[in-house]
């Protein structure tokens, strides 16, 4: 079966190329549904293979397709690599994607250019294929970058504005900055190991001691690519910015599927990690401090996709909290889970200003749960399960990696506890001001609000479901479960012996939910309190906060600092560049060359006078002299 | 053939050289210095005299006849070559008006 793992990129690529030549022609739902299918059917062979490595017919299995770069003593097959993670991430991506897919024939159907939507949405899910699927880090490596590059066409995909374009540009530096990190991590990984094949690498690394220098480089430098893609701290501001670009962008690209590279890298390069307690420290810390940052500066955001955005700069801070814990199939999971509750949030947030036509701004929402009670309900759940609540699916996802925190120290459960309080209360914010309490938009809004149609409300449905039944993956052995998340994919993850030191007693797991869920449950009637029994809205005009909730509505000044430190500099550097040495020094080497050879011409053209008789001469001449040569060459001079 | 061999081996071949180049010299300066075109016509047929006369010496000093074919082939190709000359002369005379060569110089640069 795995001789087919090859057609699992190629069905998107193939959409892809559709959808482009038959760009003027297709019609734009046409051009939908040719997308659509190709996900399905690499989400049919995803499946398959999925059911093989489940039920054990299928191990670690790499399919090799042809010997790509073989220079000297770099060789570097292209092959594909099906194990249990690589399944699991080509899962996520191919299903939620297709949900994605699905609903976006209803959301962009109406857009001039949505044929171009629909081919850049293929690309991407090819090179986000390619990433995961990838047997060595290169393959991963032309994946990171072809899902940055798409990242990059997407979200400047109303190209008519030129602030999105903006926004475009700088997530595809940032991502760039990551991946000069990325690629030296790659060479020095060559040079230590002979090889970037994973099976080679992770071998090889096993046989090493833990703290070596090579490997603490090596994963620090992973690190910076890994910080990059999934907009840790800092280079997050990008994330927010990339809003910029069509809903079900953010949905696929922001929440579920790109911004886990990142993670999906660090997770597979677990034998490395383990390696390097040091890397794993400084992950911890960029985690929590990413995770706790970024929720407070939700807590101020009036805009319904940058809210979103936000929590998810947060939420991959808990992943990447998880993951520098050592519990890296617990941040697979938490991936999961995510994909499936984020995708849902803001493919609900986008029916939400499809119904409002285009409004984002929530303190011109209000009440609309009457009128679309499908978004609500889907909505509600999705942040029921985005805040912890048990049975969701965030709430088994991401009390495992609080538990893995308190393993390692309380004071990390507790600012990983208060920082789901604040995910909590800003969520439930969103929905009291978006669906509770009065409308605030306009009267031609209040009359053209309906539901949306049944091609976006479906996927919404199927996600909800997910959403609360996701969790059941993973039931852990402290309620009788048989944890078969992580049994799927411990063969691919390695143990962190820092992880192993401590095994909490069952009482204090239970009386740590607990204490979760009660804080949870008061948080939300705190949030309800305050927006809709008193029914508080925020500052209609943000010039009026003083103090620290001016800080955070302005995040922190971080963008601000970024452009005076950096960006600043690098385009007075830039203008200097262009206007002395462009135009002094390289344009004067250019136009003296084409000078000296126009000049060249001009004095051999002198040669033709047109005199008759001085060809006639020059030709005699010529003769002479030859005939000359001739005998002088024959005859030596003495003779 | 052997006995214009005995006759002509009188002179030794030095002189026909001698004159042959002369000739050959002289239709060079002719052809190069002189102004007139049948004058440098002329001097070209010069040229290949020159080259005939010293062809037949040498043909007969060593009794081969091969020689003197050749001459016959120069003869001709100098009989055709005269007949094109001339008629660009013609042609020439018609347009300038005057058979001067240098007036041939419209290929120039214009410089």
């Amino acid at each position: 079966m795995i001789q087919f793992a090859w057609m699992i990129p190629l069905f998107p690529l193939l959409g892809f190329v559709i959808n482009g030549i038959g760009k003027k022609t297709i019609s734009r739902k046409g051009s939908g549904i040719i997308a659509s299918v190709a996900v399905f059917l690499s989400f049919a062979v995803v499946g398959a293979l999925y059911l093989q490595v489940m039920n054990g017919t299928l191990q670690s299995a790499t399919l090799d397709m042809f010997n790509w770069l073989s220079v000297s003593n770099l060789h570097i097959p292209f092959s594909f690599l099906i194990d249990p993670l690589s399944v699991t991430m080509m899962l996520i991506v191919t299903g939620v994607g297709l949900l994605i897919h699905i609903y976006s024939i209803g959301y962009m159907g109406e857009d001039e250019h949505a044929n171009t939507f629909f081919e850049y949405m293929n690309l991407f899910i090819f090179f986000m294929l390619m990433l995961v699927i990838g047997a060595n880090f290169l393959i991963l490596f032309i994946g990171w970058e072809g899902v940055g590059l798409c990242s990059y066409l997407l979200i400047g995909f109303w190209f008519k504005n030129n602030d999105y374009n903006y926004a475009a540009r700088k997530a595809f530096i940032m991502n760039r900055i990551g991946d000069v990190g990325f690629l030296i991590g790659i060479i020095l990984m060559y040079y230590q190991f002979g090889s970037v094949n994973f099976i080679d690498v992770f071998g090889k690394a096993a046989g090493m001691h833990s703290g070596e220098p090579v490997i603490t480089a090596i994963t620090l430098l992973l690190l910076i690519g890994a910080v990059g893609k999934s907009a840790q701290i800092p280079l997050y501001t990008w994330l927010p910015d990339a809003m910029a670009g069509p809903t079900p962008v953010s949905a696929l690209i922001h929440a579920a599927t790109m911004v886990t590279a990142g993670i999906y890298m660090i997770a597979r390069s677990s034998a490395l990690y383990v390696l390097a307690p040091m890397t794993m420290n400084i992950i911890i810390v960029i985690g929590l401090l990413t995770a706790l940052l970024a929720a407070i500066i939700g807590l101020k955001q009036n805009d319904i996709k940058k809210v979103l955005a936000y929590s998810t700069v947060s939420q991959l801070g808990y992943m990447f909290l998880a993951l520098g814990l050592g519990a890296f199939s617990t941040a697979v999971f938490h991936v999961t889970t995510h994909a499936f509750f984020k995708a849902l949030l803001f493919l609900g947030a986008g029916a939400v200003i499809h119904a409002l036509g285009g409004e984002q701004d929530i303190r011109f929402m209000g009440g609309i749960r009457k009128k679309l009670p499908i978004t609500f309900i889907t909505f509600l759940i999705g942040t029921l399960a985005i805040s912890g609540i048990p049975p969701f699916s965030g709430f088994f996802s991401k009390d495992e990696i609080l538990a893995a925190a308190w393993d390692r120290s309380p004071v990390l459960w507790g600012l990983g506890m208060l920082t789901a309080l604040i995910t909590c209360f800003y969520m439930f914010r969103l929905v009291y001001l978006v669906f509770f309490s009065t409308f605030r938009g306009t009267e031609k809004q209040a009359s053209h609000l309906h539901e949306a149609p049944g091609v976006m409300t479906i996927p919404l449905i199927i996600l909800a479901v997910l959403s609360f039944a996701g969790g059941f993956l993973n039931i852990p052995a402290l309620f009788g479960g048989h944890e078969s998340f992580h049994n799927f994919l411990s063969p691919v993850m390695s143990k962190y012996p820092q992880a192993e030191t401590l095994i909490t007693a069952s009482s204090t797991q239970y009386s740590l939910m607990g204490v979760s869920v009660v804080l949870l449950l008061l948080i939300i009637f705190i949030a309800r309190r305050y927006y809709i029994v008193n029914k508080q809205v925020p500052e209609a005009d943000a010039s009026q906060l003083k103090g620290i909730a001016k800080l955070v509505y302005n995040k922190y000044y971080v963008d601000e600092i970024y452009d005076f430190l950096f960006v600043k500099p690098y385009t007075f550097l830039s203008v200097r560049l262009y206007s002395w040495i462009e135009k002094n020094v390289i344009d004067l080497i250019v136009n003296t060359t084409g000078a000296v050879a126009i000049w060249i011409g001009s004095q051999s053209k002198r040669v033709q006078t047109g005199n008759t008789g001085l060809y006639l001469f020059i030709m005699v001449f010529g003769v002479i002299f030859m005939l000359l040569y001739l005998v002088i060459s024959i005859h030596p001079s003495t003779h | 053939m052997e006995k214009i061999t005995n006759a002509i081996q009188v002179v030794p071949i030095q002189h026909y050289i001698y004159l042959s180049l002369i000739l050959f010299i002289i239709g060079i300066i002719g052809a190069l210095l002189r102004r007139n075109s049948i004058i440098v016509l002329m001097c070209i047929e010069l040229m290949l005299n020159a080259a005939n006369l010293l062809l037949a010496a040498f043909s007969a000093y060593h009794a081969d006849a091969s020689g003197q074919v050749f001459v016959f082939f120069i003869m001709v190709v100098a009989a055709a070559e005269v007949a094109v000359g001339l008629a660009i002369l013609v042609m020439m005379k018609r347009n300038n008006h005057s058979l001067d060569i240098n007036l041939l110089n419209r290929l120039s640069d214009n410089n």
